[in-house]
């Protein structure tokens, strides 16, 4: 016996939504197996999951400020993926925006609120940009490997948060627990109608690199050099250039997502500010084909899962690690179903019989 | 085909969407005898068989007690940042009507969702803010803690007991001090060495603090951590460990003496009974061994001999009063003396206690 992968012609939209369903139907019966497991009703928890993210107007609430970050992160991570450049440093971009922006929060709380906010927010771009800049100046200068240098980008970014939590950023008045201090008013991000002005932003940005995106000469020269480096060179295009601004803009958009985190979510700096969100929006950009409308409507159904995960653990006990196995094995198998749309398994039993059918 | 595989997902959901709003629950604003419900925000898994553990247990007492009057809702693992406020917040939409939030960093947090909750009751454990509808609990571990080092103190033969502690905020700096006295009061040549964690519930790093103070020449292991991960590294070594939160001798047979223990329940059952009587107000509760919200768990055959009769000795003055862990003269570790004979801290100078005493080797804030 003998398996081999084939690479798919075009799968036609029926075979497709007959993937994903069965993807889907599998998501929801394994977990299914593992809540029967621990003596509940699935059916019930399921409802309750979705009750839990849309229930009423508080959760729904609590489902848009988790979708913010994702959609604002995965657009950033949309411009550096259309040029084929894998960066997975996110979760650094968002951790040294949010650094930057702290850092004016901190110090210049005296400025009026509109005046600091702006401020904030350039600084958090900034930050978001530089620390975008230096993969992508070492990739474009030196061909290195941009997905190792984004990934240990990350961790340098976070242990540097963790030296000042514990460090020179320790709130003096905190009792010596390792906290830095709260923002004042000023740096705080009002609300608008009900949820922080965050989803403004969000909103315009998804607007912006839209267009950008589809409608701009510098969003199409990053797709062709994404397409075929040799296309891009024969067609003129400056390819250093390119490199260092379409990184600038991926990581600058991640970096602002860092500072709408400190300013409108923690009000502080804190190591967990990012808190995975950086890498939970590659699967959001991705699953989104790259297409900022789409890539609001999966973050919107990926935060309703983590909120109605949360909610399903007080209202019916079940500890943090089960539902957060429930979520896993949901995206699982969205995840790998996509596998099965580009590619299908051949199985051939016994060789020599088939030869002599033919 | 993305398109496609969102549309679906989006049909999906919203089909269940629809059977969820058609079978809801009862809204938790129901009639007045529906049950009230209470919250409990935990640092750690209950599983932790430390200080979420003994929540945990009182909130079971609770449940327990007041029967088909309360409904609990818990959420471990929450961590002391803005997501605590998130958690407190979907709990009073889940219709909580009193929040125990259990760890000193969701202080600040709890202060900011009471004051958008005017009408809902908060009680923080460990900290220190008062206010219109939020107060704070704690008990005077510090006295079971002074018994325990006399039970390490009479065992350790290297006169150096290792101690793994969270962070240098006063509750665990106390907590270091009390266990230095009580060991100091039956061995005065005994040392007791600190190492920061950084951590309240990281079995591992514990573990490894541990291992550390056992290879600088430590035979007793004490902790101010919420797992057993000292007293394992303790029965590993083949040495001998003092507890914390709860009776942990099903982690190490052979190293465990006994522990410094929390007993929240009963307190709890008065906190939501006077929430449901509408009598409640907000305190700053400070309760010691003779209201029985701390306790020392029992001692174990592996605590040396003469411990029991010394520890009942102690205690007995403790219930009596007659002993105080904070009265003077107390030394601190540069041989000055902070508490001058015939004095005792105030409970103010307890709750800001930044120093240590003589005899601990270790420094506060680095």
């Amino acid at each position: 016996m003998q398996f081999r992968v084939v690479r798919k012609p075009d799968v036609t939209q029926k075979q497709y939504t007959v993937i994903m369903l069965i993807a889907i139907s599998l998501a929801l019966l394994t977990s299914g197996i593992f809540i029967l497991l621990l003596g509940l009703n699935p059916i019930s928890v399921y409802i309750s999951m979705v009750n839990g993210a849309f229930g009423s107007p508080y959760r729904i609430e609590q489902t848009i400020i988790l979708a913010i970050p994702l959609v604002i992160i995965s657009l950033g991570i949309a411009v550096a993926f259309k040029m084929k450049f894998w960066n997975i440093g996110a979760e650094g971009q968002v951790i040294m925006g949010a650094f930057c922006a702290s850092y004016l929060a901190l110090n210049y709380s005296y400025v009026p609120r509109p005046l600091l906010l702006l401020a904030m927010a350039v600084a958090g771009f900034l930050g978001g940009a530089l620390w975008g800049l230096i993969p992508a100046f070492l990739k474009a200068r030196w061909d290195t490997n941009e997905t190792i240098v984004t990934l240990m980008l990350n961790y340098i970014a976070l242990k540097w948060i963790t030296y000042l939590q514990y460090g020179p950023w320790k709130d003096p008045n905190s009792l010596g627990f390792p906290k830095i201090a709260n923002f004042t008013e000023n740096a705080i991000l009002p609300k608008f109608l009900g949820v922080h002005l965050g989803w403004v932003i969000a909103v315009i940005l998804v607007v912006v690199m839209y267009i950008f995106m589809n409608h701009s000469k510098k969003g199409f020269e990053i797709a062709v050099l994404g397409e075929s480096y040799n296309t891009a060179r024969y067609a003129g295009v400056n390819i250093f250039r390119t490199i260092l601004f379409a990184m600038l803009l991926s990581g600058g958009i991640c970096g602002l997502a860092g500072m709408i985190q400190a300013s409108g979510v923690a009000k502080t700096l804190n190591v967990d500010i990012a808190g995975g969100v950086g890498f939970t929006a590659i699967i959001t950009a991705w699953l989104g084909g790259l297409k900022p409308p789409w890539i609001v409507l999966v973050s919107v159904l990926f935060a309703a899962m983590v909120q109605g995960g949360s909610f399903i653990q007080s209202a019916f006990g079940i500890s943090a690690a089960s539902a957060s196995l429930i979520q896993a094995m949901i995206l699982f198998f969205v995840l790998g179903s996509d596998f099965f749309t580009k590619y299908r398994v051949v199985i051939n039993f016994e060789r020599p019989a088939l030869k002599k059918e033919a | 085909m993305k398109r496609l595989f969102t549309v679906v997902l989006v049909v999906l959901l919203s089909l269940a969407l629809i059977a969820g709003c058609g079978q809801q629950a009862p809204a938790p604003e129901g009639p007045k005898d529906e049950p009230i419900t209470v919250g409990f925000v935990y640092i750690g898994p209950p599983g932790d068989g430390g200080w979420t553990y003994a929540h945990d247990q009182g909130r079971k007492y609770l449940e327990q007690q007041l029967g088909d009057k309360v409904k609990t809702i818990y959420k471990e693992n929450v961590p002391e940042d803005q997501e605590s406020e998130k958690v407190m917040r979907d709990m009073i939409d889940q219709g909580a009507k009193i929040i125990f939030a259990t760890s000193f960093g969701y202080m600040d947090h709890v202060a900011n969702v009471a004051k958008e909750f005017p009408d809902v009751a908060f009680m923080h454990c460990s900290g220190y803010l008062l206010g219109e509808n939020y107060g704070n609990y704690f008990g005077r571990i510090e006295e079971p803690r002074y018994l325990s080092g006399i039970v390490a103190g009479m065992k350790t033969k290297t006169n150096k007991i290792g101690y793994v502690a969270a962070y240098d905020i006063p509750e665990v700096v106390r907590g270091i001090n009390a266990f230095t006295l009580g060991v100091r009061s039956v061995n005065p040549d005994a040392v007791v060495e600190v190492r920061w964690t950084n951590t309240w519930y990281d079995p591992a790093k514990e573990k490894e603090a541990a291992i550390a103070l056992l290879d600088a020449g430590a035979d007793v292991i004490a902790q101010h951590q919420d797992t057993a991960g000292p007293q394992v590294a303790a029965e590993e070594r083949g040495a001998f460990s003092v507890g914390y939160n709860s009776d942990m001798a099903a982690m190490a047979p052979k190293a465990y003496m006994t522990a410094p223990v929390w007993n929240w329940g009963p307190y709890y059952v008065k906190q939501v009974q006077a929430v449901m009587d509408g009598t409640w107000k907000p305190e700053a509760y400070w309760g010691g061994m003779k209201d029985g919200i701390v306790d020392l768990a029992p001692l174990t055959a592996n605590a040396p001999e003469g411990s029991q009769a010394a520890v009942d000795e102690a205690k007995a003055k403790i219930l009596s009063g007659e002993l105080q862990v904070f009265a003077g003269p107390i030394k601190d570790q540069s041989g000055t003396v902070r508490v001058p004979e015939g004095s005792v801290l105030s409970d103010q100078e307890q709750l800001e206690m930044k120093w240590f005493v003589e005899g601990v080797i270790g420094k506060i804030g680095q």
